[in-house]
């Protein structure tokens, strides 16, 4: 036994008398965890945010959250003697004059912006493959939820500074709040201390950005991890994969040198960015002041689709009823409609699983063709997304090719209307597709590109009989019956209960599983190996009968 | 198909897949020892390059002040801690990572294992033992039967929260009509928002747009300290040949063609900056309301539902540009109590 084994062996022992350490470390060490390239984004997720509380730490240690004036005296020139909040004067010196300080700042900004990115990228794997269903709905709760406060939590960290830019972001927030019916300027007047822009709100905003929101994705990231450890890691169908075993490699020592490893390659990636590419470069937009703006503003990319909707609003959308003002044009698209997708994002597995009717446990992953409306949902919302993260930047795109930003923006209001469905029919069609290309491989094989003369005169082409690992891997795919509506009463002529529930469950059931394409029997499989094998004798000993005609090689 | 569902599992615990788990495929470094000894030469050479990198950090850190630059041509000036800082740290902890993939991928057993899963929930043992805890504890603790307790608990706890509150109240003061006016009074002068120079109508050329403040604004956000006044008094000034004007939303708001709008866009509030003069349009950068100034300011496109507000303007008797009053209406986004 090595040195190191053994003096790691006495630490534990010694830890072993406080904690059962060697029962952990026993029933975890060997864990097994699949591979697959898409397990990855929820990996790069979790690290950002290590990064990102890391170095969020370093960046409190400067910062100054405060909006009192100061007159500006650092190391960078054009600013100098320029009135400015004491917020943005110490983000400057970060930058500045703090050596490291605007890599640490800038690595912040790239590792939020990486946390984002892999969070919804992630979002879009789990939802793809049917990750979400039992037994883990309430992880598919906990992401969305953590996908939702790091919008927020991005937001209120990019608005620190408190420069031209992001002020004038917050200046949005205020009118967005002033927005909502009866309790509107209320809410407004209590989050500002008072009139717009006050000077309460950084020193409030950083407190949830340093301490309120932290912590709850803290909780979230630690509920959702054990979680996953608990349930274990799904795994793609496969050749010696079934629902209820996990085939991989172990924590110890595989994963702990690729995970733990990654973990390095994230924050090394995240390193080299903030040295070298210059991300929210606060000096160049200026301190805030209220009635001044920058041309072209634009939210961090994750904050896009929000104001792409309220841009795509078309005039007037105003009313005066009973003494009051209410703003539809502001309220509906900033906060009803993300309300409503926020909503129906996390409560789609329970849609699903009621759909479905299933109750049982999902450790096997769905190909997304193998549930083509689920996939074409996901592509119908990534559509409607796409159009109004493009609609963010309406202006910038009008100006990219000289077209008016009137066209762009009514391109996008009949585009969210009408694009969503139609990649949602194309979606599905392609899904359909592929299920029944995924049958003909099974029951024929695959086609390989010779063509062959039979002594009678028949050209045929030979098909190759797919792998098991192949085979394995379409024959992995769960088949949804569709579910019937009962009779409306029983034999005894008693109205069947819950009966309109259950015709709208059916309704909905023919609509997601109606044309699904059947996975072929096993007496379909064998039927067809066996003519395979029968045509492939047949062409052997015809060829070596005839000896004259070779198989023609074809692209 | 049951109340209760199906279950469409594939496979039932302890079931043999179809197929079985395909041979392992040994990778070179596992068959012939010298790729084995190179593979664990490169993930020495990166752990060890990481160690010189990180040496290297702190040589940067040292040896650069923050007022170097460094020219790197067609990429710009760079500050050259930060650009040394970055690669020296950042290529460190990438190597950590590389290093320790590659030691997995080359260097470390590939060969897939097979775990098995056991059913999520608790067995029903479990479940009826800790049933039959709960009903122990709910029975000992009288909570069934002491209905007076349980109801005042309740009550109690329902009402608890509302300290937490009511603490809340102090965040901030009563609107009251305090988004109903801004520092413009009767005879306020018009000043140029950066030089602070009061105005005459023979300043403004025809076409041309100024950022414009009132004249004591200085003054308010001294006492205030806080830009609150700035945020709402903003405006622009704009001068058109009266003729152009179609309307205005009163009469004589206007001198000799000169006419003040609020800068403060009415859909969420941001600053308004772009004029086209000849349209007379004025747009907001931020969701592109745009606002017809010739004609009451009214919107001709964007999301914007209401006019920008004209603050009616005249010259004193020293032939300065002032307002004849406040704003006849509320400045900035709509809310609820605005009528």
């Amino acid at each position: 036994m090595s040195v190191i084994v053994k003096e790691a062996g006495k630490a534990i022992s010694r830890a072993d008398e406080r904690a059962p350490i060697s029962s952990l470390a026993k029933a975890n060490l060997r864990k097994i965890f699949p591979d697959h390239w898409s397990f990855m984004l929820g990996e790069i997720a979790l690290y950002s945010f290590i990064i990102l509380l890391l170095t969020g730490v370093y960046l409190t240690i400067w910062f100054k959250p405060s909006m009192n004036e100061v007159i500006y005296h650092g190391s960078y020139a054009p600013l100098e003697g320029i009135p400015m909040s004491q917020a943005y004067a110490s983000a400057l010196n970060i930058s500045f004059d703090v050596r490291g300080g605007l890599l640490i700042r800038q690595i912040h900004h790239w590792a939020a912006l990486f946390f984002m990115a892999a969070m919804i990228v992630h979002m879009f794997r789990i939802f793809f493959t049917g990750a979400f269903r039992k037994p883990r709905e309430f992880n598919w709760v906990i992401g969305g939820s953590m996908v939702m406060i790091g919008l927020l939590e991005g937001f209120a960290g990019y608005s620190l500074p408190d420069d031209l830019l992001s002020g004038v972001g917050v200046r949005i927030v205020a009118g967005i709040i002033e927005s909502v019916p009866v309790v509107g300027t209320y809410l407004m007047f209590f989050i500002f201390g008072g009139q717009y822009p006050g000077s309460d709100f950084i020193p409030r905003l950083y407190m949830v950005h340093i301490l309120l929101m932290p912590a709850i994705l803290l909780a979230l990231v630690g509920l959702h991890l054990v979680l996953i450890f608990y349930h274990k890691h799904t795994q793609y169908p496969g050749a010696g994969r079934t629902n209820t075993n996990v085939v991989g490699y172990p924590l110890f020592p595989v994963y702990t040198a690729k995970a733990g490893g990654f973990f390095f390659v994230v924050f090394g990636i995240a390193g080299l960015m903030g040295g070298l590419v210059t991300i929210n470069p606060i000096w160049a937009y200026g301190p805030y002041v209220p009635d001044q703006v920058t041309a072209g503003s634009q939210p961090d990319w994750y904050i896009g689709f929000l104001d792409g909707l309220l841009r795509a609003v078309p005039s007037g959308l105003e009313t005066y009823w009973f003494g009051h003002t209410w703003s539809w044009n502001v309220f509906i698209p900033a906060l009803v409609v993300p309300g409503i997708l926020f909503t129906l994002l996390l409560g789609y597995p329970f849609l699903e699983a009621w759909v479905t009717g299933d109750t049982g446990e999902h450790h096997l992953l769905d190909r997304p063709r193998n549930n083509p409306t689920r996939t074409a949902i996901g592509v119908m919302a990534i559509t409607f997304y796409g159009v109004l993260i493009l609609n963010g930047a309406n202006d910038i795109i009008a100006q990219a090719f000289s077209v008016s930003f009137n066209s762009v923006t009514w391109f996008t209001r009949v585009a969210i209307f009408v694009l969503p469905p139609l990649a949602f029919i194309a979606t599905r069609r392609f899904c359909l597709g592929l299920q029944r290309r995924d049958r003909e491989l099974l029951l024929h094989g695959r086609e390989s590109g010779q063509i062959l003369r039979l002594p009678h005169g028949e050209f045929i082409e030979v098909h190759t009989p797919i792998s098991d690992v192949e085979k394995a891997k379409i024959l992995g795919k769960v088949e949804y019956p569709v579910l019937e509506a009962p009779a409306e009463t029983d034999e005894n002529g008693v109205a069947t209960p819950g009966l309109k529930g259950k015709k709208r469950r059916a309704r909905w059931s023919r609509a997601y599983f109606g044309d699904s394409v059947a996975k072929p029997t096993p007496e379909e499989i064998a039927e067809a190996e066996h003519h395979m094998h029968e045509l492939h004798d047949h062409e052997v000993h015809e060829l070596e009968e005839s000896g004259k005609s070779l198989p023609a090689h074809m692209d | 198909m049951s109340d209760h569902g199906t279950d469409l599992a594939t496979t039932e615990h302890g079931d043999e897949p179809q197929f079985p788990l395909p041979p392992h495929h040994a990778r070179l470094s596992d068959t012939d020892p010298r790729a084995a000894k190179a593979a664990e030469m490169q993930v020495a050479i990166m752990f060890g390059l990481s160690a010189v990198l990180t040496i290297a950090f702190v040589v940067v850190y040292f040896a650069f002040p923050t007022n170097h630059f460094l020219d790197l041509g067609p990429f710009g000036v760079v500050q050259t801690s930060n650009f040394l800082l970055g690669i020296t740290f950042g290529l460190a902890v990438l190597l950590i990572g590389l290093g320790a993939i590659q030691w997995a991928k080359k260097l470390m057993a590939d060969e897939e294992i097979i775990d098995e899963r056991h059913p999520v929930g608790s067995p029903q043992a479990d479940q009826d033992a800790a049933a039959a805890l709960f009903q122990q504890g709910v029975d000992e603790s009288g909570f069934v039967e002491r209905k007076i307790v349980r109801r005042t608990l309740i009550g109690a706890l329902a009402l608890f929260p509302i300290p937490l509150v009511v603490l809340l109240k102090d965040m901030g003061p009563m609107p009251g009509d305090s988004l109903d006016h801004t520092i413009w009074h009767k005879g306020s002068r018009i000043v140029v928002d950066v030089t602070g120079k009061p105005i005459k109508p023979e300043d403004l050329d025809i076409g041309t747009l100024v950022a414009a403040s009132p004249e004591d604004l200085d003054k308010v956000q001294e006492v205030e300290g806080n830009q609150n006044a700035r945020a709402k008094a903003s405006i622009i000034l704009v001068r058109m040949r009266p003729d152009e004007i179609k309307s205005q939303q009163g009469e004589n708001w206007d001198y000799e063609g000169i006419l003040a709008f609020s800068k403060i866009c009415t859909h969420v509030g941001c600053p308004i900056a772009l004029y086209q003069q000849r349209t007379h349009a004025l747009l907001c950068p931020c969701h592109q309301s745009t606002f017809d100034l010739s004609d009451s300011g009214k919107v001709v496109f964007g999301p914007a539902a209401r006019e920008m507000p004209q603050l009616p303007i005249t010259v004193d008797s020293d032939g300065y540009l002032v307002a004849q009053s406040d704003f006849q209406q509320p400045v900035g986004p709509s809310f609820w109590e605005r009528s």
